[in-house]
């Protein structure tokens, strides 16, 4: 049914010619419409529509409840139309969009396959273990001769033989197939192993089993081995059901990233409010924050202030206070007030992406340390299969010729079992994958197994003092009134001081409003504003006349400055701190010392750093004093003082040519050269790009825990890795041996396929097991 | 020794031979990558326990993409790796996936299956 509307000039009712010229640059939409009853709903939201700006036609469909829109992108986007159709009294029926391919684009139907793969192979695993279970106890029954007696020996083997089929065609078939599809490349993988040696278990017991006459003319036992092909396939999918699922886990850590992504938006589009999917957020749009809300994506605060919990991508536990001018990065939470802010970043620039992507990035990349694993585990099957052959021919030529052929090929199929070449290939990337992870986790960004790898040999520190032991801003340290006139106590004093430099933007000036506002002093109305470039600020507060600035200022203004103010402000210079001076009506009235300040954690984390062994060293552009102050300060006693910042380099390098292997803290461009010097750089407090690019593991977090956190998380992920290759390289050189049967002439032991099956599955799952084990780790 | 012993020594040196020779010394199927009117050099590559293609050739600092077609969902072959390029991908069973890189240095660079036991070769020129 079309919808039956009094035609409007530029609305032609659906179904009639279309001629009209639609301008250039012309987009068509299609909403879903909520809520229309009637065909005069359909007629209102039509026209509604129709006039909005931007639109040039519109048709809606009753019985579709579909509205057909062409409009102008550059007035008008999809979230306004919506938000006129809204306006007219109906609702907007969103259909999921359809998730962008990109670094955050979670891909559903990836996730889909691999949940339905997984199904598959439990499907294939119980057939064989229900069908094994079978198997196994019928295999035995030669065991009791009593029982022998009753039962055919041929119609056993064939009832065995019935069995064990769906167990090799179904559960099995996968290993066939990939050996066969890896034989045709020329490769072989761990199924070429598997299929050769159930194969050839299985061969021989059908032989056994069709031509029993041949076996016995041979003066051989028709034996077979179904019990032992289908026991093997069972176990082995065990372990690949094992795997996968702790596989899924050991990338749990960058599943969670991304869906830290918050889904939708409240943004303001012509004047309304509109829910719109995240995807469609555009720069410079104003979103709306809610308490409790998450951030959509990265900006900057147009209107109000919150506290913020950004610890899901700095690992900082406490919540960050922002105001106006403040950026804000997307994913992360809204915890108090209700703020507005301006859209910078969206899709693959924000800061979330840039931190999934790093992780990626580290996951994909290799560890030197892998390098002879990788060397192995290149010739592994083909090698592993030349020594099943080698066997093979040794039993069957030192055997008694009765036992010969069984032990031959029971042994054959034994070493080809046991071979794991799966635990060399997971041992490093399961661990750097967990690693990494965990890392993003606590707001630390490792670059690639290189930095991880380098981290642990580390054994000495270099911290670049400004923004790493401190805050990297100025502060105040010192407030020291003088001569206060009777009238005034100190803090009405303060107040007019906090009056005047909230005016100004100057950063000492917010020094001074941080320390104010830290003394909770009344909030005052300041007039005839004045900033004097280069000296300070003044202007009028309560009719008095306020200045604040350095010495020049005031001398500028008149105000006599005496003999006791000097030496006060001599003992701030001394102590190598910036001194402003606070004039009220002609009169000095207080010193301010500002100066960067130490960071609470810093001498916590230094000494940890100091009981791991490593030996910390600070180096900054402050004179010898005032570095010998900061560094005694924070239990530091090597320090390099006067470092001008082309020099930083240098420093780094002079450590090294003492034979240390040094990892170096810093924050800044001017340290680029430095970070990239070092052995391993850290770069500190989400750092600049420059900074970044240069350094092998970030920091989110703006203080000296990230780089316990960073060293201690590679140290463990290096011991996972070394365990790892230990325990690979360890089960494959006695596994192999044993079941080639080395030690049957000393102790008389064989290995039963099944057991190597056994120990194959498991091997696997112990690798992934302990970097699983990474998770739980305390960094 | 009797005979059939005879014959199980001589089968299990030729069959030793045969491994070695099958698999390190074969020669490997080589694919020299197509430039598109971009620019792009492309090579399309099928996964089925191995690459096909396993050797590809590109030039120096001309992008590249690769197009994986996974055909199969045998578990073996779901990673890529091109750790020189920082790359892991999951490769979606019987579809195509897109790998970008642009290499910058010449040299033969490996990539292999997330086991390291699928490999093949970008041969950068």
């Amino acid at each position: 049914m079309n919808t039956p509307s009094a035609p409007l000039p530029h609305v032609p009712t659906p179904g009639e010619p279309v001629n009209l010229p639609l301008s250039a640059g012309t987009e068509t939409a299609t909403l879903n419409i909520e809520g229309m009853t009637c065909a005069s709903c359909s007629n209102f939201v039509e026209r509604a529509l129709s006039r909005t700006p931007g639109v040039q036609r519109a048709t809606v469909n009753l019985a579709s409840e579909k509205a057909t829109i062409d409009y102008l992108p550059a007035q008008i986007d999809r979230a306004g139309l919506r938000a006129a159709v809204e306006q007219a009294g109906y609702a907007v029926h969103e259909p999921v969009a359809p998730v962008a391919a990109g670094v955050l684009g979670s891909d559903e139907e990836l996730a889909q396959r691999k949940a339905a793969a997984y199904r598959k192979l439990l499907r294939r695993f119980w057939v064989a273990v229900a069908l094994a279970a079978v198997i196994m106890p019928l295999s035995m029954i030669m065991l009791w001769p009593a029982l022998m007696q009753r039962v055919s020996m041929p119609v056993l083997n064939y009832v065995q033989l019935l069995l064990t089929l769906p167990v090799l065609l179904y559960s099995g078939r996968e290993f066939y197939v990939s050996a066969w599809n890896g034989l045709r490349h020329r490769t072989a993988s761990m199924d070429t192993l598997i299929a050769v040696g159930t194969g050839a278990a299985f061969l021989y017991s059908l032989a056994a089993t069709l031509v029993p006459d041949w076996f016995m003319r041979q003066g051989l036992m028709p034996e077979v081995y179904y019990d032992t092909t289908a026991t093997i396939i069972a176990l082995i999918l065990l372990g690949k059901v094992l795997e996968s699922r702790a596989k899924q886990r050991t990338s749990a850590a960058i599943r969670a990233l991304m869906d830290l992504q918050a889904k939708t938006a409240r943004v303001v589009r012509h004047g309304q409010e509109v829910d719109i999917p995240v995807e469609e957020v555009r720069l410079n749009d104003i979103v709306i924050v809610r308490p409790g809300e998450k951030v959509a994506t990265d900006g900057v605060i147009t209107e109000g202030r919150s506290a913020l919990d950004e610890a899901m991508l700095t690992g900082e536990s406490l919540p960050v206070e922002k105001k106006v001018g403040d950026p804000v990065f997307g994913a992360t939470l809204n915890k108090t007030g209700s703020f507005r802010f301006q859209v910078t970043k969206v899709g693959k620039e924000t800061m979330l992406a840039q931190i999934v992507k790093l992780v990626e990035e580290a996951q994909g990349s290799r560890a030197p340390i892998q390098r002879l694993a990788d060397k192995v585990s290149a010739v592994f099957v083909p090698i592993v299969v030349m020594i099943a052959i080698a066997t093979f021919v040794v039993w069957f030529l030192a055997a008694p010729e009765a036992t010969r052929l069984p032990l031959a090929l029971v042994n054959f199929v034994a070493v080809l079992i046991i071979a794991c070449p799966c635990a060399l290939g997971l041992a490093t990337p399961t661990a750097i994958m967990v690693g990494t992870g965990k890392g993003a986790e606590h707001g630390v960004l490792i670059r690639n197994a290189e930095a991880l790898e380098k981290a642990y040999q580390v054994n000495t520190v270099l911290l670049d003092k400004t923004g790493t032991i401190t805050r990297g801003e100025p502060a105040v340290t010192d407030f020291i009134p003088l001569n206060l006139p009777p009238s005034a106590d100190q803090t009405s004093v303060l107040a007019m001081l906090a009056a005047l430099e909230r005016q100004s933007e100057h950063p000492l000036a917010e020094a001074v409003v941080r320390y104010t506002d830290a003394q909770g002093v009344a909030s005052l109305p300041a007039t005839d504003f004045q900033a004097h470039e280069g000296r300070g600020a003044g202007a009028t507060v309560e009719g008095q006349q306020v200045l604040i600035g350095n010495r020049r200022l005031l001398e500028e203004q008149g105000v006599s400055v005496s003999g006791a103010t000097t030496q006060a402000a001599d003992q701030l210079l001394e102590e190598a701190k910036t001194v402003l001076y606070a004039a009220v009506g002609g009169q000095i009235v207080a010193l301010f010392g500002v100066a960067d300040t130490v960071r609470e954690t810093s001498a916590a984390a230094i000494r940890e750093l100091q009981r791991q062994g490593l030996e910390v060293v600070m180096m900054t552009g402050d004179n010898q004093q005032t570095a010998a102050k900061v560094a005694q300060q924070v239990g530091i006693t090597r320090f390099f003082a006067e470092v001008l910042p082309q020099d930083k380099a240098s420093k780094v390098k002079a450590l090294q040519n003492e034979g240390r292997t040094v990892a170096m803290v810093g924050d800044g461009i001017n340290d680029a050269p430095a970070l990239a010097q070092a052995d391993l750089g850290l770069a500190m407090g989400g750092g600049t790009d420059v900074a970044m690019e240069a350094a092998g593991i970030t920091l989110m977090r703006s203080d000296l825990n990230g780089v316990v956190t960073a060293l201690r998380l590679s140290r463990l992920t290096m011991r996972a890795i070394r365990q790892n290759l230990f325990f690979a390289f360890i089960y494959n050189t006695l596994g192999i041996p044993i079941a080639a049967g080395l030690l049957y002439p000393f102790t008389g032991w064989l290995l039963s396929p099944m057991i190597a099956a056994a120990a194959m599955a498991l091997s696997s799952v112990s690798v992934l097991t302990n970097s699983l084990r990474l998770r739980a780790a305390k960094v | 020794m009797d005979t059939t012993e005879i014959i199980v020594l001589l089968g299990g040196v030729a069959s030793l031979g045969f491994v070695g020779w099958f698999f390190f010394m074969a020669p490997h199927q080589v694919a020299t990558a197509v430039s598109s009117s971009s620019g792009v050099q492309q090579v399309d590559i099928v996964v089925k326990g191995g690459y096909s293609p396993d050797v590809i050739e590109v030039e120096k600092d001309k992008p590249v993409q690769l197009n994986f077609y996974r055909d199969e969902d045998n578990s073996c072959s779901e990673e890529l790796l091109l750790p020189d390029f920082q790359i892991r991908r999951e490769l979606a069973p019987f579809q195509t996936t897109a790998v970008e890189l642009l290499p910058r240095q010449a040299g033969t660079f490996e990539f292999t299956c997330g086991m390291h036991m699928l490999r093949g070769q970008l041969v950068v020129k």
